[in-house]
């Protein structure tokens, strides 16, 4: 069987298409076309959507929703995301940016799959052609799921709010050791009053650090502030062993990074 | 560049109009533009594509073959195993006479290890080939295995490679490889000290840009044609010539552009089965490794554990050196021989000491086969070596650099296999890094000479 | 097998060709249209070997669909000299020793050009970053870089 790709218009008529065996939403290219060239036989078909709302970037009163389909480039150059650039440079080099897409992001298996680390401390809702889901539920089920991903959208997080940390054994470009996000509110005198940690590489998909987080309400970003989540940083997780770091090395300096990281 | 010529002033002319002289590379016009040609940059019509089945284990016994649906599957041109190939069972190293023949082209009976070549598919698309591919059926019964060289030397452990009978490689000195020179334990006896320390490394992959690869192309004469990135191109004309049973002037190779080696390149694995391929099909055929082929597949630099035990005195002189090289050699044994043999060759290091006795051993596991790669038998060494060097004179106290300026070989010097030093440098070397490093060493190591004793 | 067309300006020339559908530009170019200047170098999007310019963006042609470039300019680097004159990046890798087995320079001088025509005067973290998705196997990252810094000034110089 040839890998035929077949274009459509509307994600609807997309969407019907992918209901064949075999078929596979082509978004940027970077995990489906990969896997075809390594001879993954199960694929038999791309399918993808020239939907134009896929590819926009719409922002207004604070509220954020990206197509599915707009790159990591496209969200790094974006004046209004200014302080995800950050995290949407953490993707591969400069070709990959501009290929990735958002959407394609929140199906890399781990140790891939950093925007979506950022996603997830950001608690974004993703719409499919399904309906719309917490990043949380839809990342759970992400393998089973054969919607197409249409949009994430999510709420701009106060200056300076948003942290994230990339960690890698080859610089400016590597794979991730791990990747942290964290979405911070603290009051007047800095305590925190609350705070999601997403955490990329401790387990087969991201996760949220749900023990560190609560071990950080009402605690003040000092190191002795910090030192109970940094202790629990690693509850619920479940790192792999592969090529760039082992499951030990990884839960172990998870708590440093991540103190790097609410320190900084 | 900068060349240093008070160095060796008389020895040398000073009125050559190349050498010292920056000159363009050759290659690069061609490199710069894109026209370089390398072998896959060619496209005949026609050409199919081959695709490996391998073993997913790492140590089995094969029950049966079953290529029957992968025949029936559309593009298929022709499925290959064992008994295609007319010599099965080779060496590389047998054109200078190192034996016995130990490894199979396609797997016959058995696999010994984790991705093992076991049939060879041949289709009209990449595509085509890794489905049907897909579609071999291979019984195995799993054998135990054995990925640790000391496990591998124990006497109740699996044999790996049967056309050995044992675990390791017998030498025609016996279970390693030799060098004797001097009273080594009378020299423990009189150090100030004795240090034993054991040196590990793992296996390091060359991941060339450019993966193993060959096209091959029937000239309609009963010659073929194979353009190849092997950086050892006689040495598999001659390889192929032997599996193949085809005299060697039925094959013309051409190469010699090769996307980067570093030694991962000289194993003769992807010709012969290509040429074979476009002998029984009469068609152009291209075998070229996918990315994690090459990572998982391709030899490794082996390797090495090496024990090192050193006799020192305080005033800096090594008076013994005992070092026992393990080389793994993963389930075959390509370059590994030779590369324990060399690891003999280059022990104790580039140091005059009069009492040396040194070992290795070259050791089958159920791992990938390993084989060349920079300075192989000698690159693991020299760690182990030099990081040695700097525990002993730590142990006594004393510039790790003068240190070395103690030791270090000179002209005349004899050395443990007994040649006599001959254009040593070694110590010129240390004066200039000195220098460049600022980092001073007492004034007489300064003007010591590598040829003029004495001096 | 189905043949779909795919028609593009490969280096400012008309290319149109029917291919099989799902090949990748990478197939495309060198398989179809001659152009060998792209390599395969992993087929994965990890290695760089295979970078082009499409309509001004840097792409990975191992992982782009040939059908999904129809109408678009491609450029890769056998495109960049004319008129048997050299582009000032192919000269300073050239004069800087910046190639060794040369499998990834192809790539690499995409990777430079695309910078350089967005930042005429990257400093060397520029470079570094730009030069990320690119991978020489034989360490030569120095010469890459201080070519691609060379080849900046001197197009600075000349434009003056």
């Amino acid at each position: 069987m040839a890998l035929a790709l077949q274009t459509f218009p509307t994600v609807e008529d997309a969407g019907a298409a992918l209901k064949a065996a075999g078929t596979r939403y082509l978004g940027g290219g970077t995990l489906v076309v990969r896997a075809a060239n390594e001879g993954d036989v199960s694929i038999s078909g791309f399918i993808r959507s020239t939907e134009p709302a896929l590819s926009i970037i719409r922002i207004s009163g604070g509220e954020v929703r990206i197509g599915a389909s707009v790159t990591m480039a496209a969200i790094a150059r974006h004046p209004d995301l200014a302080p995800l650039a950050h995290a949407a440079r953490a993707v591969g080099g400069p070709a990959i940016r501009n290929m990735a897409t958002v959407g394609g992001n929140l199906f890399a298996p781990t140790p891939y799959g950093d925007f979506t680390v950022a996603l997830l401390a950001l608690d974004a809702t993703v719409t499919t052609d399904y309906g719309e889901l917490p990043i949380e539920t839809f990342l759970a089920k992400r393998e089973s799921n054969h919607a197409i991903v249409t949009a994430v959208g999510f709420t701009l997080p106060k200056e300076g709010g948003f942290r994230f940390l990339k960690q890698s054994r080859v610089k400016p470009k590597g794979v991730a050791v791990l990747s942290i996000a964290t979405v911070l509110e603290q009051a007047q005198d800095g305590t925190v009053t609350s705070a999601r940690i997403a955490l990329g590489c401790m387990a087969d998909r991201p996760i949220r650090a749900r023990a560190a987080e609560k071990a950080l309400i009402g605690r003040k970003l000092t190191a002795d502030g910090i030192a109970p989540a940094l202790a629990v940083a690693h509850d619920g997780t479940s790192p792999p062993t592969d090529p760039i770091a082992s499951a030990w090395y990884r839960n172990e300096v998870l708590p440093v990074h991540l103190g790097r990281l609410l320190l900084a | 560049m900068e060349l240093r010529k008070s160095y060796f002033a008389d020895q040398r002319k000073d009125d050559l109009h190349e050498i010292g002289q920056p000159r363009p590379r050759s290659d690069s016009p061609g490199h710069v533009t894109g026209k370089t040609t390398y072998f896959a940059d060619r496209n005949f019509p026609g050409m199919l594509h081959l695709k490996m089945v391998r073993s997913p284990h790492h140590h089995a016994r094969i029950r049966s073959i079953d290529t029957s649906e992968a025949e029936k599957h559309p593009g298929v041109v022709k499925v290959l195993t064992a008994k295609d190939v007319p010599h099965n069972v080779y060496t590389i190293l047998i054109l200078i006479q190192i034996g016995p023949e130990d490894e199979t082209v396609l797997a016959d009976g058995k696999v010994r290890w984790k991705g093992e070549a076991v049939v060879a598919v041949l289709a009209e698309t990449e595509r085509a080939a890794q489905e049907a591919a897909a579609k071999v059926k291979v019984d195995y019964e799993v054998l135990p295995a054995v990925f640790d060289m000391e496990e591998a030397l124990k006497p109740d452990a699996p044999i790996v490679n049967e056309y050995h009978g044992r675990n390791y490689y017998l030498y025609d000195s016996g279970e390693c490889r030799k060098v004797r020179f001097g009273d080594v334990e009378a020299g423990f006896a009189t150090a100030d000290h004795v240090l034993e320390q054991t040196y590990q490394s793992s296996p390091i992959e060359h991941a060339p840009t450019e993966t193993t690869g060959c096209i091959v192309a029937p000239e309609g004469n009963d010659r073929f044609t194979c353009y190849t990135n092997t950086q050892a191109m006689f040495f598999t004309l001659d390889n192929a010539s032997i599996i193949l049973q085809m005299p060697g002037n039925k094959l013309h190779f051409v190469g010699g552009t090769v996307g980067g080696g570093f030694g991962g390149k000289v194993d003769v694995i992807v010709e012969p089965i290509a040429i074979l391929g476009a002998k029984l099909t009469g068609r152009p055929v291209c075998f070229v490794y996918s990315r994690e082929e090459e990572m998982q597949i391709s030899s490794p630099r082996a390797a090495e554990k090496v024990v090192i035990k050193d006799g020192v005195m305080n005033d800096g002189r090594i008076v013994a050196r005992k070092v026992t090289g393990y080389t793994d050699a993963g389930a075959y044994s390509r370059h590994s021989p030779y590369g324990a043999q060399k690891g003999a060759g280059h022990y104790p290091g580039p140091y005059t000491i009069p009492n040396v006795w040194i070992d290795t051993y070259c050791v089958y596991t159920n791992r990938t086969p390993s084989s060349a790669m920079r300075g192989f038998g000698v690159t693991i060494g020299d760690f182990a070596l030099e990081v040695q060097m700097d525990k002993l004179a730590r142990l006594i106290g004393m510039d790790p650099l003068e240190f070395r300026f103690i030791n270090a070989y000179r002209d005349g010097d004899m050395k443990a296999h007994r040649q006599p030093t001959e254009g040593a440098a070694l110590i010129e070397c240390m004066q200039e890094a000195s220098r460049a490093a600022n980092w001073p060493v007492a004034e007489k190591f300064m003007t010591m000479s590598s040829y003029a004793k004495g001096a | 097998m189905a043949k779909v067309p795919v028609q593009f300006t490969l280096n400012g020339a008309e290319k149109a060709e029917f291919i099989d559908s799902g090949t990748t530009l990478l197939h495309a170019l060198r398989d179809k249209i001659g152009d060998t200047s792209p390599k395969g170098g992993c087929h994965q999007g990890t290695c760089g070997a295979c970078t082009v310019i499409i309509d001004g963006e840097l792409r990975l042609s191992c992982l782009t669909l040939a059908e999904t470039c129809n109408g678009a300019a491609v450029t890769t680097t056998s495109g960049l000299s004319e008129g048997g004159v050299l582009h000032s990046l192919q000269r300073a890798f050239l004069d800087a020793f910046a190639t060794q087995c040369g499998f990834c320079t192809p790539g690499m001088i995409m990777a430079a050009k695309v910078l350089l025509d967005h930042t005429p005067n990257p400093s060397r973290e520029d470079v570094v970053e730009a030069l990320s998705g690119n991978i020489c196997r034989c360490t030569g990252y120095e010469p890459i870089i201080q070519a691609v810094l060379t080849a900046a000034r001197s197009n600075s110089q000349n434009a003056v």
